[in-house]
């Protein structure tokens, strides 16, 4: 379902020109398991961020379900943002205002589904991810973990095909990050492309298929038979 | 992502930054306020310069001695000519005039008024029975010069002046002393307090005939006319220059005012004073709107991660641009109309410590002052709202 070819993304700092990603071949299947992995610059998150749509490629092809996505204008990427990805960042990200159960309504809201199947949504997904208790708690009142299952929640909500998380666990204990793992890993169990950058090898290795990156480029690239 | 939404989500950020937001509407409605109750003053003061200058008298005409233009009267002085008097024989000319319904003749002075045992300085007006109505006098009681009674000593006593020496008893029939002159009252005005800067309730009225005797003069102060309807009012002031200028051999030695138009210098001066205060005000809804304007930019600045999150989750920049724009909707729109509130109550407090000043803010100001209101907040807000949309969503969502 994730096709890309020859993907370059050079940034320029002043006359420095840092090579972000410099021709990426990489081919993700639907229903994959796929962690990358790689030292700090490497470029995982540039990676991840163009998978997402969140930024364009310099040069290179990236089709998604068959449909090449580098050329469309950004209303229609907005539109598969919303309907085909869900993202997981390292620092939740959640809006400190709203509460945990507005926070995941997010997505309904910008998808403009009336209010009566949101709620309905909603109340589903916070049983699901056992928040009902915090439903009206601010992110400030919830725990590192509770914040991550909130930040989950709110990117399954409209049912993405893929998951992209960054560092889902960076600022999460090693128990906590477990379960946080489990979480996602569950999700993929549901039939969703799940691709996870991290540092922890650990985790990295209970990935299917384990990728590696230096310097913007992917250096290994292994599938597991098992699993 | 749908326009209630839009509005709601937006209704539920400036509600949730409750600080800033009030400060901006108070912002917004000290302006708003400003416009509706300086306007309120302004058109309060017109109404009552209007109202004060329309008891006087209705399609009232003034004749008096001279002419107006100064080089006139500076050449008049250095020749050593005085304007020629108007008299009683001029005023019974203007009075058979067809434009004009009828006419009192004014002389004005000062005499010892006395009886009763009491005694005290009075302004007289020495005029006709036609005074009364021509300048809105009522009488309380009485009459003066009625019809077969013109040549009568009567005397007309201002309200306080008639409960000063008769408290107890009745006015109508007593006698006073006038001067050097005995007088029968045959009426009281009715107490009606200043106007213009004359108290009707503390003169006497005496006919024009025994006033000129009084003060030993022949020529009038002046001649007070009452044009047979608005329409006659300019053609009467020419007819009335025509006819003196023909009894006075040919000489323009007279000025006609009408109360038309003083009435509507009045209301031309006070009114463009009421705009020109309507704009003074506006201009602090203009630096309302630069507040709103830094107050937005700031948000922007403040909820970069948080506009790099919406648009990872699939939000246009659209979607962005109108959050932002809602927001400063609802700002300026709670201002305005906190404002218009405000003013209105401020307008109702002038109203009650100024019962004679209509302090009703015109509906054009309150209106103006709304829309000004929220153009500004919208227009201020299109610059921050635009750099919100802009915004690269890579390098918003790593900003701490
Ligand atoms: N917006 C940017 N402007 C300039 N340089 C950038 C920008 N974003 C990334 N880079 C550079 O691109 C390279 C790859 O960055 P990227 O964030 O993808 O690395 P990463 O593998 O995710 O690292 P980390 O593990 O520290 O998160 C780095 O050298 C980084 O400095
Ligand atoms: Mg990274």
């Amino acid at each position: 379902m994730i096709h890309l070819s020859a993907i370059t993304r050079t940034f320029h700092m002043g006359d420095q020109v840092v090579n972000a990603l410099s021709d990426i071949n990489l081919h993700i299947a639907s229903g994959e398991y796929v962690s990358i992995m790689g030292p700090s610059g490497s470029g995982k998150s540039t990676l991840l961020n163009i998978i997402g749509l969140l930024d364009r490629p310099d040069s290179g092809r990236y089709e998604l379900d068959d449909r090449l996505i580098t050329d469309l204008p950004e209303t229609e990427q907005a539109q598969i943002r919303r309907e085909k990805i869900g993202f997981v960042f390292q620092s939740f990200h959640l809006i400190p205002r709203l509460t945990a159960a507005e926070n995941i309504e997010l997505p309904l809201v910008l998808s403009g589904i009336p209010p009566e199947q949101r709620q309905i949504r909603v109340n589903d997904a916070l049983q699901a991810f056992e928040l009902k208790q915090r439903a009206s708690h601010r992110p400030a009142e919830l725990s590192g973990g509770q914040r991550q299952r909130v930040a989950i929640a709110r990117a399954t909500i409209m049912r993405p095909s893929v998951i992209l998380a960054d560092e889902p666990t960076g600022n999460l204990d090693h128990q906590i990050g477990a379960e946080v793992m489990a979480l996602l890993e569950n999700l993929h169990h549901g039939g969703t492309t799940l691709i996870v950058v991290t540092h922890d090898r650990e985790l990295g290795a209970r990935a299917h298929r384990q990728i590696a990156m230096r310097d913007g480029k992917i250096l290994t690239d292994q599938t597991d038979d098992a699993g | 992502m749908t326009l209630v939404d839009t509005l709601q989500t937006s209704f539920k950020t400036v509600v949730s930054y409750r600080v800033r937001s009030l400060l901006i509407i108070l912002a917004m409605a000290l302006g708003v306020a400003a416009v509706v109750v300086l306007t309120a003053l302004g058109d309060g003061a017109r109404q009552y310069v209007i109202n004060q200058f329309s008891s006087i008298g209705t399609n009232l005409l003034v004749v008096l001695p001279g002419r107006a233009e100064t080089s006139g009267s500076f050449l008049g002085a250095v020749l050593g000519q005085t304007p020629r008097d108007l008299t009683l024989k001029d005023a019974q000319l203007l009075g058979r005039l067809p434009q004009v319904r009828r006419y009192a003749p004014l002389n004005v002075g000062a005499a010892e008024l006395s009886g009763a045992n009491r005694l005290r300085e009075v302004t007289v007006l020495g005029s006709n029975a036609d005074l009364i109505p021509i300048r809105h006098m009522k009488l309380a009681q009485g009459g003066f010069l009625a019809h077969g009674t013109e040549r009568n000593a009567q005397i007309v006593l201002g309200a306080k002046i008639a409960n000063e020496f008769f408290p107890r008893s009745q006015a109508i029939g007593q006698r006073v002393r006038l001067g050097d002159s005995r007088f029968i009252v045959s009426g009281v005005l009715a107490a009606q307090g200043e106007s213009m800067g004359f108290n009707t309730d503390e003169i006497v009225i005496i006919p024009i005939d025994y006033a000129q005797a009084m003060f030993n003069t022949t020529s009038l102060f002046r001649i007070l006319i009452e044009a047979k309807s608005h329409n006659v009012i300019e053609p009467a002031k020419q007819a009335i220059l025509a006819a003196l200028k023909q009894s006075h051999d040919g000489e323009e030695d007279i000025t006609v005012i009408t109360q038309d138009a003083i009435l509507a210098t009045f209301d031309r001066i006070l009114h463009t004073m009421t705009l020109a205060v309507a704009g003074i005000a506006a201009i602090s809804l203009i630096v309302a709107g630069i507040l709103v304007m830094n107050v937005m930019l700031v948000a922007v600045n403040q909820r970069t991660a948080e506009i790099g999150l919406l648009k990872a989750i699939g939000a246009t920049s659209r979607d962005i641009r109108r959050l932002f724009f809602a927001e400063a909707v609802w700002l300026s729109f709670a201002g305005a109309i906190l404002g218009f509130l405000l003013g209105q109550s401020g307008s109702l407090m002038l109203r009650l410590a100024y019962p004679q000043l209509p302090a009703w803010a015109p509906a054009w100001a309150s209106i103006a002052g709304i829309l000004v209101a929220l153009i500004t907040g919208v227009l201020a807000c299109l610059w921050p709202a635009s750099q919100a949309a802009r915004l690269d969503a890579v390098k918003a969502l790593s900003k701490r």
